[in-house]
């Protein structure tokens, strides 16, 4: 699913260049749920942005699904990130003006299916997350956790093949977190591929795999 | 672009942004406004002054006598110039006259003349002319007809009256030709009632008048010999100008006046005023049009810059659509889209606020007695053209913020915490 040969990532800070990923290395099984750990600047962030193409890199090479990411236009970024990435973020990232129902269609638009399929379909994957109920509430009328609940409906209704998690749980309470997790694994077991970038051991623990960062190295992939 | 599901997509952000859309359509808005008023304005003071000059030829010339200023030939100065029947036939023999219209008023220019019909009486100008006034300036013959040449040969003792005068003798709905109308004693058939293409003072003048042939004024009121002043049409190829420098001097060798003396006969060339005239619209369109630009620019920058901080505002929102699968073409089309949809509705209400005001300032012109503006006029076309416009200047507005929004990174937006 996902193969990373030797990739180089550096940060352009004032006059230095920052070498945020060194030689990374990593792969990835289709079907696989992975998570990655290590000290705060260790480059999680900037690896799963890598993975996610919202992000380059210098060196290397990276390769989804068969496919040579690199030097992709824009154009194509898009479309990978549409029809094969899905993305969960600390901050939930959902637009604030629009309902969770719209928030959660806001992919489809993308992909030109008309209004009424998308909401329909919307509507499905709320019901996947258990917030049918709330599919007409603005995000600033629901919790964290049901917020997280809405962003990981998004990032499944594109059908993704690979979700990438930062740090999902990050800003939830560890009953909260625990829901989350619930959930993720749930949707790992429909087979879609899954990395989870957390701070948190028991998060790390219902994981297949964890991937150690230090200073932009992986550390221990066994 | 006709995509329903785009405009809700717009919608819900321009709905999001609620001050900023307030804002930005006021200003497009005020500009608008004000464009289509000016415009308005502009024609109101264009149809005012058109007006005077309604059915007046653009070739013609007037030529009336005054008072010498120069010694000349042994006479001297303060003698009153005036014409005579003489001087007609010395005029015709001028190549460039298309048509020469001797006319006579009675009773001057200020001071009218008793007319009665019945047992009504009422106090009217009175003109003496030859058929030729027709072409220097058009008569609006109601009902019978304008004098024609049998009149003057025969000297017949007919009247064209005004529809004011008919309206001030005669019963509403009577009719009027065939009656006889006394001029100071003298009994005249009414053969025609006459309007006024004109409009305000000169318009009035016309509708008050009584015109008779000019030959059964010299006759009927011993006028004699005298001609009061000649209207006169040049023919295209000579123009007025000459024709008018040409009869000049005709007249002073005539009447024996210092070839430089300018004061001794007085003169009026269409031509010349058309052209001022034309001149003034000329200015009033380059103003109108130089004021409209800046209007439509200063809205336009405007525009620009308020969608600009609002890209930035939405920096987040905009990395996290790309995130999600947006190309940059479709964020350049939702800002462009959204610029375009503000631009165009506000602009749109401010092209109807617009005609609302002219339509208002209409009605005020037409309630005022003797107003200088006519009616002041805003096309259906110029409302469309405005709002192509402004499809135009919301489009040109939008494309840099679109591109700013289009080069945000989704990783840059989605860090901003
Ligand atoms: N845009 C940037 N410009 C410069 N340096 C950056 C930028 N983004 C990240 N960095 C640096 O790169 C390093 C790795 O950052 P990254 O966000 O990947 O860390 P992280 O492991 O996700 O940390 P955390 O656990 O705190 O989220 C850090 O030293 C950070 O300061
Ligand atoms: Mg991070």
């Amino acid at each position: 699913m996902v193969r990373l040969d030797k990739i180089n990532k550096y940060y352009r800070v004032g006059a230095h260049s920052l070498h945020v990923l060194r030689d990374v290395d990593l792969e990835i099984e289709p079907g696989e749920m992975v998570s990655i750990m290590g000290a705060s600047g260790s480059g999680k962030s900037t690896l799963l942005n890598v993975l996610g193409i919202l992000d380059g890199y210098e060196r290397g090479e990276y390769w989804l699904d068969g496919t040579l990411m690199r030097d992709l236009n824009e154009r194509k970024a898009a479309h990978y990130r549409n029809k094969f990435l899905g993305f969960v973020f600390q901050s939930f990232n959902l637009l604030p003006f629009k309902t969770a129902a719209e928030n959660v269609a806001l992919p489809l638009y993308y992909q030109k299916v008309p209004r009424r399929k998308r909401n329909r379909i919307a509507m499905q994957y709320l019901e996947r997350v258990g917030l049918l109920d709330w599919a007409e509430h603005l995000p600033s009328e629901m919790s964290g956790g049901q917020k997280q609940r809405v962003a990981i409906a998004r990032a499944l209704i594109g059908k993704p093949r690979l979700i990438l998690a930062d740090e999902p749980t990050g800003a939830l309470d560890s009953e909260t977190s625990h829901q989350i997790m619930d959930l993720l694994t749930e949707i790992h077991q429909t087979g879609i591929t899954m990395i989870v970038v957390t701070h948190e051991h028991d998060v790390a623990a219902r994981t297949q795999r964890v991937i150690h960062l230090k200073d932009g190295r992986v550390e221990a992939d066994p | 672009m006709v995509d329903l599901d785009r405009w809700l997509e717009i919608w819900s952000t321009l709905k999001a942004n609620r001050l900023r859309t307030v804002l930005t359509a006021l200003g497009v808005w005020w500009g608008i406004f004000m464009l289509v008023v000016m415009v308005a304005f502009g024609s109101s003071l264009r149809a005012g002054v058109s007006r005077n000059f309604a059915g007046l030829a653009t070739n013609s010339v007037f030529v009336w006598g005054q008072r010498t200023s120069m010694p000349y030939g042994g006479l001297q100065p303060g003698r009153h110039v005036e014409y005579d029947t003489a001087d007609i036939a010395a005029l015709r023999r001028i190549e460039g006259i298309q048509y020469l219209a001797p006319r006579n008023q009675l009773g001057g220019f200020r001071g009218g003349f008793n007319v009665t019909y019945g047992t009504k009486t009422g106090n009217f100008g009175v003109m003496a002319d030859y058929p030729e006034v027709q072409y220097v300036q058009t008569p609006l013959v109601l009902a019978g007809r304008f004098l024609d040449d049998g009149d003057l040969d025969e000297r017949r003792k007919v009247a064209i009256i005004g529809k004011g005068v008919y309206e001030q003798l005669y019963a509403p709905g009577a009719e009027a030709i065939g009656t006889y109308i006394k001029i100071s004693g003298v009994y005249f058939q009414v053969i025609g009632v006459t309007g006024s293409l004109r409009t305000g003072g000169e318009g009035d003048r016309d509708l008050n008048m009584i015109t008779i042939p000019f030959t059964t004024f010299q006759q009927a009121f011993h006028a004699g010999d005298r001609v009061g002043w000649f209207a006169i049409v040049a023919k295209p190829e000579y123009g007025a100008a000459k024709i008018e420098a040409e009869v000049r001097r005709v007249l002073a060798e005539r009447h024996k006046i210092a070839p430089d003396d300018d004061q001794a006969i007085g003169s009026f060339n269409a031509e010349k005023e058309f052209g001022k005239i034309q001149t003034v619209f000329w200015a009033i369109d380059i103003v109108l049009w130089i004021v409209g630009v800046m209007t439509l620019l200063a809205g336009m920058i405007g525009v620009s810059n308020i969608m600009l901080i609002s890209v930035k505002e939405r920096t987040k929102e905009i990395g996290l659509r790309k995130a999600l699968g947006a190309t940059p073409w479709s964020i350049v089309a939702m800002i462009v889209s959204e610029t375009v949809a503000l631009t165009t509705v506000a602009g749109y209400l401010g092209v109807v606020g617009g005609v609302a005001a002219v339509e208002g300032l209409g009605w005020l012109i037409a309630h005022m007695p003797d107003s200088p503006l006519g009616p002041p006029q805003i096309g259906l076309s110029t409302a469309w053209q405005a709002t192509g416009l402004l499809v135009v200047a919301g489009l040109i507005a939008g494309l840099m913020p679109a591109a700013h929004a289009a080069s945000i990174q989704p990783v840059e937006a989605l860090r901003a915490e």
